[in-house]
């Protein structure tokens, strides 16, 4: 049912292929900008802004210099309130966890809450495989689902598609929608309408979970649609999938995130609906409550000093919009459901850069420092994409007996820049070289070992006439 | 063969190798010099504005009345809006209530199916308390407020609330909830941005959110 991010090209390739869609550039250029400023001016209404970023980083830190004890005491108190706790390495084990659970309850649909977990995991696939129905029930996971796409953003996975190309979609695919306008109220009730007696006839509902408070046991879902809800509340059993990292100490560590994770997610003050539960309670919501903690990943993370700040990271997505790479290129040419800055950092840590695809993220980045700026938990991205980078590159040397064609290049300029007769003859060269390769002033493709460069950008074309040459030529 | 609990935990504290072991949580320092909305008592009068004028910029309508009017004015709200079958979920306030044509109430005692739910017009409802500063309602499931799926499945939400339960700030919320219970917080009808960003009203929660103040 749905695609995958499996056997992407790595980043440069498939931002060129990405560039080409003048469509989705335009597309999402609208929509950062749009997101860009909400933002901005909600966040400029609190004077106290940097103080709780402060105090959202530092819990943070506290809560992974001291992850095991909370782990441990989360678990028990979920238990103590009726819940029960799932452990999983890793993503498959994750499935097969939830896949038992789900079919220990003899049904064979569910109603999913939007969870970039379970994204990460690729549940509705193994779901599927196992012949359950996974129905994805918020407006832009719906898109991506009934498009069999890709998701593109953390908050707004469909960012890529526009009303008429989403009206198109709902034509094809949903019963009863033939007539369907592009206005986003009319599609957004067309939506209503086919998940309406999904949600009301539900028995599984899935989820993730943006916060669980250790000292408590209580899970928190924050949204804006009301089909968390539905899916938290009306089915009898709720399986949460969640990150060891998503856990705060306290209950009263929320007062910082409840006013970080909305301004800086949708922009806005607060998001319509944030619902919270610890364990099950008798006569309202779910009888059943499974809680999934995933590893995947996390604790390698978090063994690396440099690294370990990403697993502050709350899925707010304002580095996305912020950034002039994804801006231009989309969330897909990251090979990841996580895109953008963060995407850059974190998929190269938890899937480690085993891939072409994962070494060449560190490196999607111009390091201009945008994201550190927005993140709210201040994670330091450029810090940790430049620790990213010299590990690939101590990785990828330590795998070769020949030198890499860096080592190579540098050697041959530090050969011909310590000889001013050199220079002036690989100069001349250079400008002669590019009359063949260059188009209007720019190279879209350097031959040879230097096509690397070229591959995610173009070069500026050698001037005619080397600057030496034209002063012996013009003062002499 | 160890267990996938006993292997992450360990597996962590690995990890953790660069942190003494004579470091406790607290020692982790924590500046918590953010805003947490002062000494402002809820009643006050600026505060009860802010909440109402930061609920309403989400879409919902809020009304402040006086509490000798209260029960008219929930009585005119669902007439206005032609709703006749409500559910008013158990310990409504009778002053609240009182004009309130019985026919068409009920009380989700014993509880309602989802069926019958979705079937009702509107949803009359307490609140555990608001927050001024983000225009948000927290409902805990006490008296007047119903299990969650009644404020869920009905397309009409009118919510009343005492002046003196709106706070400032989101920090006063917290200290004020129990967790132990089942929250909702509420910030407008239901609504989304998933099309190209443009904010539209109404998907799955109720469309249409009516708020009165009681002084």
């Amino acid at each position: 049912m749905s695609s995958a991010f499996l056997g992407m090209p790595p980043f440069p390739q498939a931002a060129r292929r990405a560039l080409a869609d003048t469509q989705q550039r335009r597309n999402l250029a609208g929509a950062t900008r749009t997101i860009r400023h909400k933002r901005a001016e909600v966040v400029g209404e609190l004077p106290d802004w940097e103080e709780l970023r402060e105090a959202g980083r530092a819990l943070k830190e506290r809560t992974l210099r001291h992850l095991d004890h909370y782990l441990v005491q989360l678990e028990e108190r979920v238990t103590a309130a009726g819940g029960q706790v799932h452990w999983a390495r890793d993503a498959a084990e994750a499935n097969r966890i939830v896949t038992r659970l789900v079919q220990e309850t003899g049904e064979r649909e569910v109603v999913k809450v939007k969870s970039m977990t379970t994204q990460e995991t690729g549940l509705n696939r193994a779901l599927e495989t196992a012949g359950i129905t996974a129905y994805e029930t918020d407006l832009a996971e719906l898109i991506v689902q009934l498009g069999d796409d890709l998701p593109s953003h953390i908050l707004v996975p469909a960012i890529h598609r526009n009303r008429a190309e989403i009206r198109e979609l709902f034509r094809r695919t949903m019963p009863d929608a033939e007539g369907v306008g592009d206005d986003p109220a009319e599609l957004a009730e067309a939506a209503r309408r086919y998940l309406r007696q999904k949600f009301l006839r539900a028995k599984v509902g899935i989820s993730g979970a943006n916060f669980l408070v250790a000292e408590t046991g209580t899970a928190v879902v924050v949204e804006s649609e009301g089909n968390g809800r539905m899916c938290l509340t009306l089915p009898e059993t709720l399986i949460s999938v969640v990150g060891i990292e998503k856990v705060v100490p306290t209950w009263q560590d929320l007062e910082v995130y409840l006013q970080l994770l909305p301004r800086s997610s949708t922009g806005e003050r607060m998001n319509p609906y944030t619902s919270t539960w610890t364990g099950t309670q008798d006569g309202d919501g779910p009888r059943g409550f499974h809680l999934v903690l995933l590893d995947g990943g996390r604790t390698d993370t978090l063994a690396d000093r440099i690294g370990r700040q990403t697993l502050n990271c709350i899925r707010c997505s304002a580095c996305l919009n912020v950034c002039p790479v994804y801006e231009r290129t989309g969330g897909h040419a990251y090979g990841s459901v996580y895109p953008g800055p963060i995407g850059a950092v974190l998929n190269p840590q938890l899937r480690g850069t085993g891939t072409e695809t994962d070494r060449s993220l560190p490196f999607a980045s111009t390091l201009c420092g945008a994201c550190y700026e927005v993140c709210p938990v201040k994670i330091d991205i450029p810090e940790v994409l430049v620790h990213l980078r010299a590990r690939v590159v101590e990785e990828t040397g330590g795998r070769r007996h020949t030198p890499t064609p860096e080592a190579v290049a540098m050697r041959a300029a530090r050969w011909v820049f310590s000889s001013p007769a050199r220079l002036s003859a690989a100069q001349r060269l250079a400008a002669l070289g590019s009359r063949v390769v260059a188009r209007r002033g720019r190279i879209a493709r350097l031959p040879g070992p230097l096509a690397g460069w070229t591959d995610a950008r173009d070069a500026p074309a050698p001037a005619g006439e080397p600057f030496r040459q034209w002063w012996e030529r013009t003062h002499r | 063969m160890s267990t996938a609990r006993d292997e992450i935990l360990a597996r962590v504290r690995a990890a953790l190798a660069d942190v003494p072991e004579s470091e406790r949580p607290a020692d982790v320092p924590v500046k918590r010099a953010y805003a947490t909305g002062g000494d402002q008592p809820g009643s006050a009068p600026e505060t009860v504005a802010l909440f109402t004028e930061r609920l309403a910029d989400y879409g919902a309508t809020v009304r402040t009345v006086s509490s000798g009017r209260a029960a008219t004015e929930v009585a005119r709200t669902l007439a206005s809006r032609g709703a006749s079958r409500l559910v008013v979920p158990r310990w409504f306030p009778p002053a609240w209530s009182a004009q309130l044509a019985a026919a068409g109430m009920r009380s989700d005692e014993p509880p309602l199916s989802v069926d019958e739910l979705d079937a009702v017009d509107a949803v009359v409802t307490t609140a555990a308390l608001a927050i001024a500063e983000t225009g948000t309602l927290v409902l805990d499931g006490g008296p007047g407020q119903g299990r969650r799926a009644v404020t869920l499945v009905p397309d009409f939400h009118l919510c009343v609330l005492r002046a003196d339960q709106v706070v400032a700030s989101v920090p006063q919320a917290l200290s004020r909830l129990d967790p132990l219970r089942p929250l909702t917080f509420v910030s407008g009808p239901s609504a989304t941005s998933d099309i190209e960003l443009e904010r539209v009203a109404g998907v799955h929660g109720p469309r249409t959110l009516e708020v009165l103040v009681v002084r």
